[in-house]
């Protein structure tokens, strides 16, 4: 058993205070101690992009980061996203009402990964939509879907349709 | 837990960082992003005992142009992307960079992490060789800087010492009469690239080529400079059959791919042909029409 280390850091705005060992990835932090299990681990190397949440407001993999380096940080997971249980994030309504999941593995991490890009990019084009996911992999949709999500997203979150 | 037991170190300075890398030496892995490293370590294809988290220094993060662009090491690559000073003095690094990855793995990426990792695949050690970019190399005893040429040694090795931390990369302005390029080919976006390169081409008065790079990354066991193609290239006027007869040079004669999951040796030359041929093309045709012609 290696040395433990005390951290403090915030998710979707409450602090946690733990003990954790250096080796603890970030994305085991996330779901086994903070018990947030919507942020997904797939490859855990870097490559599904399920993983992806939000370090001071830019996606990051989860899965290729200590918990120690999140110490003093902010992070937001998908459970960050809606206000409350009764309302989704107009993005979350988006992948709803478009289809933008059939097992929805993936689809946390492409919520925390569009949701940045669409705040920066209010008005992207299908190209810059397949572009901006282009590290996060679905095995079920073939993309389609979660590109007419995310356009549709766009609109809803900047014209409030 | 993926990763086997290490001991952690996150000093805030960088004077305690290189008081523990000459305390333990090669027993202690410097964490940059750690976008190779902690992939590595998840597979326990690296077991470092020690490890020195460098995020905690600021001022190894930061961008500066001064005669030269110099990046302090632990700027994070989406950083540099998006950064004024790198667009203007150092169009090459801005074309490359968007080819790093993805954006998630560009904003915890660093510059100076993917530099010292010396990953034949990577962008950034071809952007380096064809610059001409030097590494700065601090340790406890001091401070050195290493030539580009010097600096990539091999397969993921490095001119650095086991108690120095490479701290910024320093590259040279962009120049007059000259045209830059990068490309590569990958699968899929943001995938390791089949084939790849950084193209500097320079003109003199007349026209004629006075000075050329050609630098291809996955082809070899570092950043591969394409030496006899750029010979066949100096002292020519651009043209077709010139950076034709230049990419037959580096595809056939300059280099020895070994091939790899998506790509034979074959179609690696194949497209590293192809690609020279664009490049020198493209970079021609962002030199300043004027300064061109100037006498």
């Amino acid at each position: 058993m290696s040395d433990t280390y005390s951290i403090t850091l915030s998710i979707n705005g409450k602090s946690y205070q733990s003990e954790v060992e250096p080796r603890l990835l970030l994305a085991d932090y996330i779901r086994q101690v903070a018990g947030l299990s919507g942020t997904h681990v797939g490859c855990e190397h870097g490559v599904c992009g399920a993983c992806t949440i939000l370090l001071d407001g830019q996606p990051v993999r989860s899965c290729i980061m200590l918990a120690v380096q999140a110490d003093g940080h902010e992070l937001t997971t998908v459970e960050g996203l809606a206000s409350d249980e009764k309302n989704l994030h107009p993005l979350q309504e988006a992948f709803w009402e478009a289809h933008g999941l059939q097992c929805g593995f993936c689809t946390p991490g492409i919520l925390m990964t569009l949701l940045p890009y669409l705040q920066e990019h209010p008005n992207p084009t299908e190209h810059e939509v397949r572009e901006a996911i282009s590290g996060n992999l679905c095995r079920c949709t073939g993309y389609q879907h979660i590109v007419d999500a995310a356009l549709l997203a766009a609109k809803k979150m900047h014209n409030g349709a | 837990m993926k990763p086997a037991p290490f001991k952690y170190f996150a000093p805030d300075s960088l004077e305690a960082a290189l008081e523990l890398k000459a305390q333990h030496g090669d027993e202690a892995k410097p964490l940059a992003g750690g976008q190779s490293l902690i992939p590595a370590m998840n597979f326990r294809v690296a077991q470092p005992s020690i490890l020195i988290d460098l995020n905690r220094i600021p001022e190894l993060r930061g961008i500066r142009a001064n005669g030269a662009l110099t990046i302090g090491g632990m700027t994070a690559q989406s950083a540099a992307e998006k950064d004024a000073l790198v667009a203007q003095h150092t169009p090459l690094l801005h074309e490359a960079i968007p080819n790093i990855a993805h954006p998630q793995i560009r904003n915890r990426g660093t510059i100076g992490g993917s530099v010292a990792h010396a990953d034949p695949a990577a962008e950034l050690p071809v952007v380096c060789l064809a610059l001409r970019a030097r590494m700065l190399a601090q340790s406890q005893s001091g401070q050195r800087w290493i030539e580009a040429q010097q600096f990539f040694a091999g397969l993921f090795t490095t001119a650095l010492s086991a108690d120095e931390l490479l701290t910024a990369v320093e590259f040279p302005l962009a120049r007059e009469r000259t045209g830059y390029a990068f490309l590569e080919v990958a699968r899929r976006h943001g995938d390791y690239a089949m084939a790849g390169l950084a193209a500097v081409l320079a003109l003199d008065e007349n026209g004629a080529c006075s000075e050329a790079r050609l630098v291809y990354l996955n082809v070899g066991d570092g950043p591969l400079e394409a030496t006899q193609a750029v010979a066949s290239l100096v002292g020519k006027k651009p043209s077709e059959e010139a950076f034709a007869e230049a990419a037959q040079i580096a595809s056939q004669v300059d280099m020895q791919p070994f091939g790899n999951l998506h790509a034979t040796p074959d179609f690696q030359r194949h497209l590293s042909g192809v690609l020279t041929q664009r490049a020198l093309n493209l970079a021609l045709s962002r030199i300043p029409k004027k300064a061109a012609k100037a006498k």
